[in-house]
């Protein structure tokens, strides 16, 4: 049945298709992988934030009855300067080498050191408890002030400031300082009337997925390496095995397991290369390893802490004139913080004539920062969305008349320099106008609770990339679909919806799954919002490529052309025959010409940007200075809401990291750089009990670059969070906050310094 | 330290295991007893990943010792769905897209469970007390919350 | 990890000998030990699983009216009993913070004294309820004051090879109310940053007969707000008689700054969470 939207598939909500092993406890995940003959893995890591390893005395821990292999970073081969694209950005496989075990030097309280493969778990950790390490401390680097002053001392040796495209010649702790440049930022600030600056200071988060890393390994005696492991990209596994350990690709399968979440913490490798290690030393014994909660806080990718700097200018009707930012944002041990999307993102959603944005990718003894869901974007809007607040009020506008007014539409060039196509800002800023949260009045508070309400909103590039997928018709009309994108969130059956909506069959005939890296074309990792748009458009590629079969072999049953057939409602239709049944047809392949098989490999084009605008009642207590979240309303537009309940969860969940970060997560260090807070207690992501219902507002102004107008919908909802609670706050109290999170003990202090008594 | 044999009632059937008295619940259900369903989050109580019903009591695996459960009863996620299909709440689960990853489902239906065993109708806000020791990093908790209170209208009590 | 053995006993005799040993340590729901002892924040070579013993299993008011907590009674026993929940809110508060359902499931109030956390939300509540420890030990049974228990973070006056036995909360008096609030960041699963626990008694004229004030998260250990009898005894409550206790609170605390928490908000939070407590614990006299 055809339905509102013209599909007949595209907007339905069918069971997925691994739901059943994933509310039975079926599904297997990283953690839950078993090999005949394996063996654990313990890893030791620094205790110190920096320090000299002088010497590794391994020689009790061997004696330990059981262990069967210790490895340091002696045993990985030396890795060069080579640049790599692994999804979410360019990484250096020399520094993604020594993030793996550390080489002379530990970079962070939690930088891998030295592993043990044991044949118990109990005897590899106290295994790894009997290593000697000979440690000279270095005194750390801990914020980004101390790191980007002169004369800090540099945590690299070879690593030089990349000075606007230059490299500098002297060592720092400045990896990259980029540049986006459009019109003429001195004019723009003298033609404008009003002009708002401020600094905004964030914390460091983690992506909190609840699967910690895992990984088992197998090194062959043939020289074969297959992987077993919970990543977002099996592709990119693959390539940074072979690079880290010096190995061809083609020795290398990777078998993606169900993914208990990433967030973009999953698209590096981390225990892999320690595992393949210790699996060769153990004679090609399989060797698992997985992280503690600790270790995934203390010692895998968090999202950067930042500073960023945002000064606007407007006339007094509110067109905004000039825009300067800068920011700063912490890198970690290792160059590649997400400075360079955060540039990209910070002033995206408004077409202004003279804009300066100046990144700084800063170096500090902390872990190497990873992707974090729309990495950078909520560093950035937090600051651009409280000064766009702090503009519209000080010229009396709306919040939502004055980001109309300036909205970024089809032909507006981004500071960084591409020209937007079809978007939906507008559309998006209108539907939240009309919403009736909007509409409604917030009721004040009585006591000690005062009530605000605020708004924001955030713009996400998404991204196509390179998908492959390949299928078969089976003989009883379902279609075997292999797919490469792993799938952390439903994008089977999004990905499967779109093969059936493109054959012209219902979706419980498609039988997808996510297949190992030599069974499948190249994927890229699924992140960037990409999958549901580019492997959806490999899926409607390949949908078409199958029904073009299939008229071909109906064509033979009907003996005509395949000109004269048409493929409708489910049946073969040729003028003057009865028509064939889609089952008839799949049941007589075998005597039309064979079983159809096809593949598709794609490097997608016309990724849709996208925009959303959140909408937040708060309720502090300013006595305590505790945050209630009351309402949340978040439009976004996602082009085309392929599977509608499952981009309502995306924007939900969103909005319930994006709240997280903005009122009480951070990491916690003491000055000597030992992380205070690694545990689920004390790092303190939302509970139910945090959160009210959130509604997802769905904006549709299809991309027209894609057969079925996907945009991409992950990314968006969590850049615009953290704004619109700040803006939220300030209508509660008059008080600007500019640090996340905003704790209660932040609030209590910002309210002091204010002068604001209970 | 020696090794013990442990014998409970699992899902309904009796069964006797090894196992070292150090190790929990969790790491006996997951390695000796290939019962990966329930998951490791954070082994310190603080997700409720691990969860499973002990004698009628909602617990964190990773807090109670193998050893401990000799002789009592558990029901783990395996233990959910009936001899007739799913229990309603793993369909309410799937009907109302309650889950995003999966690794926390597990833990939210076997505690939802619980909660609907005791409190055949709760409202939204005790839904969100009973399961704030469940982190979901996915969702925002709207669907489950949503899930669980559509299971509970439809008369999910005890299979 | 750390390895160790287990023995579950039956008797409370049995118990002290296996307590014996110096680097024993009794198990109760494991909440805190067991996690503890895995990351090596607690040694122990021998666990002691005492939930066998029925003595400690018991949830009972005598005729008396008074309560008994056996040492290893769960806590959603506690908050589950609703004599005990009408009867000891201020009790039934704190139970109900600790941890979330499922941690509820296995965690005791005896566990939480020996943890002996300055954060422990029970201890507070205790206290305000007047409640004893009977303790058993090589030496024989002996009874102590709950705000005597605690000497210092994790230490208690529990000698070696003791074990305790029961929580021994007298009955409420007449025209009484107590209340206990805690202040966490998030709304669960959360360790009080300050806690205040306040347990009053009006006399015929409504006036204040007696009343106890006790703050957890605020020092080493829980403190007793030692001036609020003082401050109040003899006269009518009132929001001016809690913003005085609430003084009285900031004064008494010896606040650090920790990873959850400064010690300037927890002296703010304790003024006002004892404000709040006493005004809860006044609406609760019936």
């Amino acid at each position: 049945m055809t339905q509102s939207n013209g599909f007949k598939v595209i907007g339905t909500r069918p069971v997925r298709h691994d739901g059943v092993d994933k509310v039975t406890g079926r599904a297997l995940y990283g953690a839950d992988v078993r090999l005949n003959g394996q063996l654990y893995g313990a890893m030791l890591r620094s205790p110190h934030a920096h320090a000299r390893i002088v010497a590794i005395d391994t020689s009790e821990a061997a004696a330990v009855p059981g262990v069967k292999a210790i490895v340091t970073g002696a045993d990985l081969p030396h890795v060069g300067d080579q640049i790599a694209d692994i999804g979410e950005g360019a990484v250096n496989l020399r520094h993604l080498s020594a993030n793996i075990l550390a080489g002379r030097k530990a970079l962070y309280f939690g930088h891998a050191i030295a592993a043990v493969a044991a044949t118990s778990l109990t005897a590899a950790q106290q295994a790894v408890n009997k290593i000697k390490v000979t440690w000279e401390e270095l005194p750390p680097v801990l914020n980004l002030r101390d790191a980007m002053a002169a004369g800090a001392a540099p945590l690299h040796p070879d690593v030089f400031t990349d000075e606007l495209g230059e490299k500098s010649t002297t060592p720092s702790n400045i990896a990259e300082h980029l540049r986006h440049e459009k019109g003429d930022i001195a004019a723009g600030f003298a033609e404008a009337e009003v002009v708002v600056e401020r600094e905004f200071v964030t914390g460091t988060v983690h992506q909190g997925y609840i699967e910690p890393h895992s990984a088992t390994v197998q090194w062959n005696a043939d020289g074969q390496l297959t992987v077993y492991c919970s990543t977002q990209g099996a592709f990119g596994v693959r390539r940074e095995m072979s690079e880290i350990l010096g190995v061809p690709i083609s020795h290398v399968k990777v078998v993606p397991t169900e993914i208990g979440g990433g967030f973009g913490g999953k698209l590096n490798v981390y225990l892999e290369p320690v595992c393949a290690l210790l699996s060769r030393k153990a004679g090609g014994r399989p060797v698992k390893m997985t992280m503690s909660r600790a270790d995934v806080l203390a010692a895998t990718g968090p999202t950067s802490a930042s500073i960023v700097r945002v000064k606007l200018g407007a006339r007094r009707d509110g067109t905004l004139t000039a825009a300067q930012a800068w920011m700063a944002f912490e890198a970690g041990a290792f160059p590649g913080s997400p400075v360079g999307s955060a540039a990209g993102v910070i002033l995206a959603p408004y077409d202004i004539p003279n804009v300066v944005i100046d990144g700084f990718d800063v170096l500090c003894n902390k872990p190497k920062a990873n992707a974090y869901r729309a990495p950078g974007g909520t560093n950035a809007a937090y600051a651009a969305e409280s000064m766009i607040d702090e503009l519209a009020r000080a010229l009396k506008m709306g919040p939502i008349e004055i980001r109309l007014k300036n909205a970024a539409r089809e032909g507006t060039r981004r500071a960084d320099g591409p020209v937007f196509p079809r978007i939906g800002f507008v559309e998006t800023l209108e539907a939240l106008l009309h919403h009736p949260h909007f509409q409604s009045r917030l009721e004040r508070a009585t006591g000690s609770r005062r009530r605000g309400r605020g708004i924001a909103a955030g713009f996400w590039f998404n991204w196509g990339g390179t998908s492959s997928a390949s299928a078969q018709v089976n003989p009883d009309g379902t279609v075997a679909l292999s797919e490469g994108s792993t799938d952390i969130g439903g994008t089977r059956t999004s990905i499967a919806m779109q093969l059936a909506e493109s054959i012209g069959i219902p979706v419980n005939l498609v039988k997808p799954q996510v297949v190992d890296t030599d069974s499948v074309g190249y994927n890229d990792a699924t992140g960037g919002s990409r999958t549901t748009f580019a492997t959806g458009m490999v899926a409607y590629e390949l949908g078409q490529k199958l029904r073009e079969e299939l008229i071909a072999h109906a064509a033979r049953q009907f003996e005509v052309e395949a000109a004269a057939v048409r493929f409708e409602d489910g049946a073969f239709r040729t003028d003057g025959k009865p028509p064939l049944s889609y089952f008839d047809v799949c049941g007589a392949l075998r005597d039309t010409g064979g079983e159809i098989v096809a593949s598709v490999s794609m490097r997608t084009k016309g990724e849709g940007p996208a925009f959303g605008a959140h909408l937040v009642d708060v309720e502090v207590d300013i006595e305590t200075g505790k945050v209630k979240i009351l309402r949340y309303t978040a439009a976004q537009d996602v082009g085309r809401a392929i599977y509608p309940p499952f981009v309502e969860g995306q924007i939900q969940g969103g909005v319930a990291q994006g709240v997280g970060w903005a009122l009480n997560e951070e990491y916690l260090y003491d000055k000597a750089g030992h992380m205070l807070n690694a545990g689920f207690l004390d790092y303190r992501m939302p509970t139910a009990l945090d959160l009210p219902m959130i509604e997802a507002l769905i904006v549709e102004v299809p991309n027209p670059r894609h057969p079925y107008g996907v945009r991409g919908v992950g990314e968006v909802p969590i850049v615009p969070p953290a704004g619109a609670v700040a803006n939220a706050i300030f209508d509660a109290l008059g008080v600007r906050m500019t640090e996340l999170p905003m704790s209660p003990a932040r609030n209590i202090a910002a309210l002091a310094a204010a002068g604001v008594a209970a | 330290m020696s090794t013990l044999a442990v014998t409970t009632t699992l899902n309904g059937e009796t069964v006797t295991f090894l196992c070292e008295p150090h190790e929990t619940l969790l790491t006996a259900l997951r390695d000796r007893l290939m019962l990966t369903g329930t998951k490791e989050g954070c082994s310190n109580g603080n997700c409720g990943a691990c969860n499973v019903i002990l004698d009628g009591t909602l617990v964190n695996s990773c807090l109670v010792l193998a050893a401990e459960v000799d002789g009592h009863q558990i029901t783990t996620i395996e233990g959910i769905a009936g001899p007739n299909g799913l229990h309603p709440l793993q369909t309410s689960f799937l009907e109302n897209a309650a889950l995003q990853c999966g690794i926390c489902t597990p833990g939210f239906i076997v505690a939802s469970k619980a909660l609907l065993d005791k409190n055949p109708q709760p409202t939204e806000r005790e839904v969100r007390h009973w399961l704030a020791g469940n982190l979901c990093r996915c969702t925002g908790y709207d669907k489950i919350v949503r899930a669980v209170l559509e299971a509970a209208s439809a008369g999910a009590t005890k299979e | 990890m750390q390895t160790f053995s287990y023995r579950s006993v039956s008797t409370v005799e049995e118990a002290l000998a296996a307590l014996a040993s110096p680097t024993a340590r009794a198990l109760g729901g494991g909440t805190d030990l067991i996690p503890m002892v895995r990351e090596g924040r607690r040694q122990a070579d021998l666990v002691v699983d005492v939930k066998g013993i029925p003595e400690l299993g018991r949830l009972e008011i005598d005729a008396q009216g008074n309560l008994t907590i056996g040492a290893a009674v769960a806590l959603h026993r506690v908050y589950g009993h609703p004599e005990v929940a009408r009867r000891w809110p201020g009790l039934v508060d704190a139970a109900s913070l600790i941890g979330g359902t499922a941690v509820q499931g296995r965690a005791t109030l005896g566990g939480n004294l020996c943890t002996a956390s300055p954060a422990g939300d029970s201890i507070p509540a205790l206290i305000v309820h007047g409640a004893t420890l009977i303790v058993a030990g090589p030496a024989g049974r002996r009874s102590i004051p709950v705000a005597a228990f605690c000497i210092g973070p994790g230490r208690t006056v529990l000698g070696p090879g003791e074990l305790l036995i029961a929580i021994q909360v007298p009955a409420p008096r007449p025209r009484s109310g107590a209340a206990y609030l805690r202040f966490i960041p998030r709304n669960e699963m959360d360790i009080a940053v300050a806690s205040s626990g306040v347990a009053l008694q009006l006399d015929a004229e409504g006036h204040i007969a007696a009343i106890d004030v006790a703050l957890g998260a605020v020092g080493p250990t829980p403190i007793v707000v030692a001036d609020a009898a003082a401050l109040a005894l003899g006269q009518a409550p009132s929001a001016e008689m809690a913003a005085k206790l609430g003084a009285a609170a900031t004064a008494a605390a010896r606040p650090i700054d920790d990873v959850r928490g400064t010690a300037a908000h927890r002296k703010r939070l304790v003024d006002v969470l004892t404000r709040r407590a006493f005004m809860a614990a006044l609406h609760r006299i019936g």
